[in-house]
């Protein structure tokens, strides 16, 4: 396996008193496709939402690719190549699903600024963008608004929007919740074609889906780590079995 | 061309030809229309295509109309009438920037709050200062000449001026909107987390977005203070300020057409219902609450609503 690329170190946040991530120490390696499970309310967005720096940790280090980025800013981490997606789908709902690709394409060709320019501009990210939504099987809803598409379909476009940046990292919060059996077999064999050449860290409730395709499991409890390692033996655990196996999801 | 810009073309023709039949539309009452629409188009440019609400807005209109007024007043034997509203719009950016500098790091009503209250600190200079004539305003101001050459005194000559500025501002804000930038302020108004996960400091774009709005609304000021030769408080007041808001409610928020369509409307009734006196403000209150509460979309929104649907 590959060296550590994403590692925290007493990674703690607390809300107003609330302890909802207590002192973890996570460690990502390279290629990888490593999954966080725990029962709701465990902290596994929390966690996210401190490795995207959308969260300010209470305590605790955050260090991605030897660089310590506990202070950035969220916007300058994703421009290092750690993207995340969101556990509600996040899509820009008014925007044809050709256009939630471009936004992301447009920030490479670095014309975002640009306000006196023609959006004509843009037209030359459109066979990119095709090509991506052709990539996860959007293609006949490229014109589509991003607000009526189907559920599964936002997702799925919104891991298209997502690769559209050509991160070195994905985060996934759940990219499989609410969908059907098919559609999450094919996100599975997406996020595991996708996985090639980079590192993914998700967040999965879906039992078979972590099963199947990660590396490396850590168990989140009460924001704290239950135990790590890969599926055959995190699945051995009593106390694993006992908090969440057993506790009817997946 | 899209047909947006077709139908707008239409509406200029129709404008040119406003002058020679002052029977039918007073062209005072068309510069009135032109300037409001303009300052309302800057600020649906942050309402409508940002999501951001700003109660300062007069703040833009008033100081802009105070420096390029002010500017006439004493120079205009020495400096083109252009340099004025430069001047003018400059001051509103510069101002634009600081409000929305510091209110741009909070979110929803309390980014309103903060352009509110900093939007009062500009009128509160505004009755202090001398050069901007306390209660009395800025009067008499003269139109100069443009570029030193175009003289703008006669109502032809300030009426085509005013529609070529117009024409111009509203031109700059359909750029902006369907400009590489406009797409990444569609994107952080529909799902801004989502475009800060994407890499970009949505503060940026939003402060620029912002500055841009206060700059359109400075040239609609400036604009507005040559037509009528005057400035007063009531420019930089609150009350200047919600009117706007009204206005794009009215037309329509998000549209194109929306803000002009909106400030048409208001103009119009504050200058058919005058003999009202204060009833005026009433009156508009009222057609402001069936229109919220039955034409939610505004006027042009429900327009194209059912047009869509049709
Ligand atoms: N912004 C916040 N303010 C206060 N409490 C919060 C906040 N965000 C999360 N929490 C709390 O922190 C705990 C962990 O929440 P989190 O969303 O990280 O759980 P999760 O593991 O993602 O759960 P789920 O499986 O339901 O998505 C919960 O008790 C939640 O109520
Ligand atoms: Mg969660």
């Amino acid at each position: 396996m590959g060296e550590i690329v994403l590692q925290t170190f007493g990674l703690t946040k607390a809300f107003r008193g609330f302890v909802a991530v207590n002192n973890v120490d996570l460690a990502v390696r390279r290629g990888t496709i490593h999954a966080l499970i725990g029962p709701n309310g465990a902290g596994k967005t929390t966690v996210f939402n401190l490795l995207t720096k959308f969260h300010q940790p209470s305590a605790g280090r955050i260090v991605y690719d030897g660089i310590d980025i506990t202070g950035e800013r969220p916007a300058a981490t994703a421009r290092r190549g750690l993207v995340r997606s969101f556990q509600i789908s996040a899509t820009f709902a008014q925007m044809t699903a050709r256009e939630n690709v471009r936004v992301a394409l447009q920030r490479a060709q670095g014309l975002a600024f640009h306000f006196w320019r023609s959006e004509r501009a843009l037209d030359a990210l459109d066979d990119r963008a095709l090509a991506l939504l052709a990539d996860v099987g959007l293609a006949d809803f490229a014109e589509v608004r991003a607000a009526d598409l189907p559920y599964g379909r936002k997702r799925t476009l919104e891991l298209a929007t997502t690769l559209a940046l050509d991160p070195r990292m994905l985060l996934l919060d759940e990219p499989t919740q609410g969908m059907a059996t098919e559609d999450v077999d094919r996100i599975k064999a997406l996020i595991k074609r996708i996985a090639a050449n980079r590192t993914i860290l998700m967040v999965e409730h879906n039992m078979s889906v972590v099963a199947d395709i990660s590396d490396t499991i850590t168990v989140l409890q009460r924001g704290e780590i239950l135990a790590e390692g890969p599926y055959h033996i995190v699945a051995e655990v009593p106390a694993v079995r006992a908090a969440y196996m057993g506790g009817g999801h997946g | 061309m899209s047909s947006t810009l077709r139908l707008f073309w239409l509406f200029v023709a129709a404008a040119i030809l406003v002058p020679f039949f002052p029977q039918i539309v007073y062209p005072i009452f068309m510069m009135k229309v032109l300037c409001y629409g303009l300052f309302a188009c800057a600020f649906n440019l942050l309402l409508g295509y940002t999501g951001l609400v700003s109660f300062a807005h007069a703040a833009f209109l008033g100081s802009a109309g105070y420096v390029t007024g002010a500017l006439m007043i004493r120079h205009a034997d020495r400096i083109g009438t252009e340099v004025a509203i430069l001047a003018g719009v400059a001051t509103a950016a510069a101002i634009g920037a600081v409000i929305g500098g510091l209110a741009i790091r909070r979110k929803g009503i309390y980014f309103a709050m903060i352009t509110l209250a900093l939007s009062q600190i500009v009128y509160f200079l505004a009755v202090q200062f001398r050069w901007t004539g306390g209660e009395d305003g800025l009067q008499g101001i003269p139109r100069g000449r443009l570029f030193g050459l175009v003289d703008l005194t006669s109502d032809n000559a300030i009426y085509g001026f005013t529609l070529v500025v117009f024409v111009a501002g509203f031109l700059l804000v359909h750029r902006i909107i369907h400009s590489p930038f406009g797409q990444i302020l569609r994107a952080i108004r529909d799902n801004e987390p989502r475009a800060i996960s994407l890499g970009y400091d949505t503060d940026r774009f939003k402060l620029l977005a912002f500055v841009l709005s206060a700059a359109v609304a400075g040239l609609a000021g400036a604009l507005k203070a040559l037509v009528f030769q005057l400035v007063s408080l009531n420019d930089v007041s609150l009350h200047t300020s919600t009117e706007v808001v009204l206005m794009t409610l009215l037309g329509g928020l998000g549209t194109i057409w929306g803000p002009l369509v909106g400030a048409a409307l208001v103009v119009g009734l504050q200058n058919y219902l005058a003999t009202l006196g204060d009833m005026v403000t009433i009156v508009i209150g009222l057609i402001f609450i069936v229109c919220v509460s039955f034409f939610r979309l505004g006027l042009v929104g429900e327009f194209l609503r059912l047009r869509k649907s049709a």
